[in-house]
């Protein structure tokens, strides 16, 4: 087993590694950007090395500096998170080339999935069915609009390096498609300096259903069940739960089966994510393979009772995986919001910020996995994912009202974030029946809300603000009034008076 | 003490006094005893009537904020002693409008040039903050000045990066 693994990544997700680190016995080496001294992730490790300043493609993204980092302190092995280099197959070879064990898939197989229009290619020789369109980049607007008229519109445009929404573009009708397509292509160019773009059938108000997979280093691969992601916005997913409403014990073996088939075609080691779109007709289609931790991995380690990352490591050190498929049993139901640090009523921008109060919520059925602290200055250099706040329960319902509840003790103030938007989405009557699609939640913010306070919430907010200012003169010494003491103090005061 | 105190646009007179370690609250002439416990500077938890309630306050570029079970309430708090008329007249949609920033970040982009003529909703500057890019549109036609935008500078909420008059 490893003695010493190096974190290479920010965040909350750095924190969740260093804690799996920690449970091992392995000392966690975290690494850092001048914007993110005093980061979380920081404070938790063992031993902590700068990386250079605050743009992530000078320190985060900085192969060199972090291997040189890892060389210095003598760790055996690195840890990518997700996002940055973890699905870098330059970064991979390079950990290879130094000696250091990469906990994740090979390069080969990070290559063989990074490229979307790769990825079909073999999943096309596998015999793994996809979205009906081209495996191969386009070349000129005619090439496109001879594919789109042979897939018939709706289409939609996707970089073949794609990921999180960029390079992407959905075309109704023909006449948009040039100008659709020369915006995807320089987005692509601008985003992952690679402008190829392939096209695909735009399945209408699809499920966005992923099968996380595990597989060792000596062949043996399982499937560890579904996520289900499709509350999303700008193609960023914002709550994900497991397992999906949809998905029935066949359903789910039939998915199972064909991600296990897609990991064995790329030769998979390590955890990797295959994600499907679902039709309405619950036809699923290969979409592609995330080739690394996915953010909402805890939804998965809630109901089957495993720990990803502990596994991750665990099979990066050569180990067999130490169950087989038909031990794995999924139990009850785990929801995830993703709190970002955005603003709802600025059409949620990124708010970054100081973090003036912070109150965590806790309790049963509750797991919150962030990367923040009272009185951190939130960058503005990076994602702006702060924690993930994540419900269990016996059945669906229940974690929902977990969720509900422990969102009511969460408060971040001082910055802005969407804690407000998942109370809407939890107590509404589409989401409590489990009917949802990737159009879900641009619906949703359509409907206005009309907040009325009532006549006693107002007297209260008005007598608290006064509260507030008086006890702010009060400190300040403007009004001489004797030190608010709570009865505790005062009996705990006079009971040493008498002893 | 008697505070003028608006909350969502509305104002409301409050008379706050201390008593026995509570606070004796008329507002606007009915009056109610509050106990109020700081659990935190910026965390008030009050017990009213025996019903508990926990209470945040925010201040943010001079504004304050009171969160109510997730929901936030645009609070001002004047003392009509220390009043010093200090309602300042706002500019119209005729006059200047100024182009500000609304989200922090760092200027990528600037596309335009300073006493251009713009259109509504012509682009002007874009800010990225958190790998996202925002394009700033003209609020309305007209002649630009005072660019005050830099590729790669950083920028605050709020900060004015030019004036269309």
């Amino acid at each position: 087993m490893f003695k010493k693994i190096l974190v290479a990544n920010r965040g909350e997700i750095a924190v969740r590694v260093i804690r799996a680190c920690h449970e091992l016995g392995i000392a966690a080496v975290a690494v850092y950007s001048d914007a993110d001294r005093a980061a979380l992730h920081v404070r938790k490790a063992d031993e902590a090395y700068r990386l250079g300043p605050s743009p992530a493609n000078e320190s985060y993204l900085e192969i060199e500096t972090i291997l040189d980092a890892a060389k210095k302190c003598g760790a055996d092995a690195i840890h990518p998170g997700y996002g940055f280099l973890s699905e870098n197959p330059k970064f991979a070879k390079a950990c290879a080339g130094a000696n250091v064990k990469f906990i994740g898939p090979s390069a080969a197989s990070m290559e063989t999935m990074g490229s979307k229009t790769r990825a079909r290619q073999n999943m096309e020789k596998a015999g793994i069915p996809f979205v009906p369109g081209t495996s191969r980049g386009l070349e000129s607007p005619e090439q496109a609009a001879e594919a789109a008229e042979k897939i018939g519109y709706p289409v939609m445009l996707k970089a073949a390096a794609g990921g999180g929404g960029k390079g992407m573009r959905l075309v109704h009708a023909p006449v948009e498609l040039k100008g659709a397509l020369e915006a995807a292509q320089s987005e692509a160019q601008r985003s992952f300096g690679d402008k190829e773009v392939y096209i695909e059938k735009a399945i209408v108000n699809p499920r966005h259903i992923e099968m996380q997979v595990l597989a060792d280093e000596h062949g043996n691969t399982v499937c560890l069940g579904e996520r289900e992601c499709s509350i999303q916005r700008r193609h960023q997913k914002v709550v994900e739960e497991a397992p999906s409403p949809i998905v029935d014990a066949d359903m789910r073996r039939r998915m199972g089966e064909v991600a296990v088939r897609v990991a064995k075609a790329a030769d998979y080691a390590n955890a990797g994510t295959i994600e499907f779109l679902v039709d309405q007709q619950k036809n699923f289609y290969f979409l592609e393979m995330n080739t690394r931790l996915q953010v909402e991995h805890p939804v998965t380690e809630l109901v089957t009772g495993l720990d990803l990352v502990h596994l991750q490591i665990h099979i990066a050190a050569g180990e067999k995986l130490p169950f087989k498929q038909e031990d794995i049993q999924l139990r009850g139901h785990a929801i995830e919001c993703r709190i970002y640090a955005e603003d709802p009523e600025n059409n949620y921008f990124p708010s970054p910020g100081k973090i003036e109060t912070l109150m965590e919520p806790a309790g049963p059925g509750i797991r919150l996995d962030s990367g923040i602290y009272e009185g951190w200055t939130v960058p503005i250099d990076y994602d702006p994912l702060l924690a993930k706040l994540v419900g269990y329960g016996e059945n669906r319902a229940q974690a929902t009202m977990r969720l509900e509840r422990a969102l009511g003790e969460y408060f971040v103030g001082g910055i802005k974030t969407n804690t407000g938007l998942f109370r809407r989405i939890l107590s509404d009557a589409d989401f409590k029946a489990g009917q949802l699609d990737t159009g879900y939640l641009e619906r949703l913010l359509k409907r206005t809300t009309s907040v009325d306070p009532a006549e006693a919430r107002t007297g209260i907010i008005a007598i608290t603000a006064g509260i507030f200012a008086a006890m702010g003169n009060e400190k300040a010494g403007k009004v001489p009034a004797k030190p608010a003491m709570s009865a505790w103090l005062r009996t705990a005061r006079t009971d040493a008076l008498h002893s | 003490m008697i505070y003028e105190i608006t909350v969502d646009g509305k104002t409301h007179k409050l008379d706050l006094e201390r008593k026995d370690g509570e606070w004796v609250c008329a507002l606007n002439d009915r009056e109610t005893t509050v106990d109020a416990v700081a659990v935190r500077s910026t965390v008030l938890s009050l017990v009213v009537g025996g019903k508990v309630y926990e209470i945040q306050r925010e201040r943010q570029g001079g504004e304050t904020w009171i969160w109510l079970d997730g929901v936030r309430h645009k609070v001002e708090v004047t003392d009509p002693r220390s009043l010093r008329g200090r309602k300042a007249g706002i500019g119209g949609e005729k006059g200047p409008l100024k182009i500000t920033a609304n989200m922090p970040g760092k200027v990528v982009r600037v596309l335009v040039a300073d006493a251009a003529e713009v259109e509504m909703g012509q682009g002007l500057i874009v800010i990225e903050a958190m790998k996202m890019q925002n394009e700033i549109k003209s609020p309305k036609k007209g002649t630009l000045r005072k660019l005050n935008a830099v590729v790669g500078a950083a920028v605050n909420a709020g900060d004015v990066l030019a004036i269309v008059e």
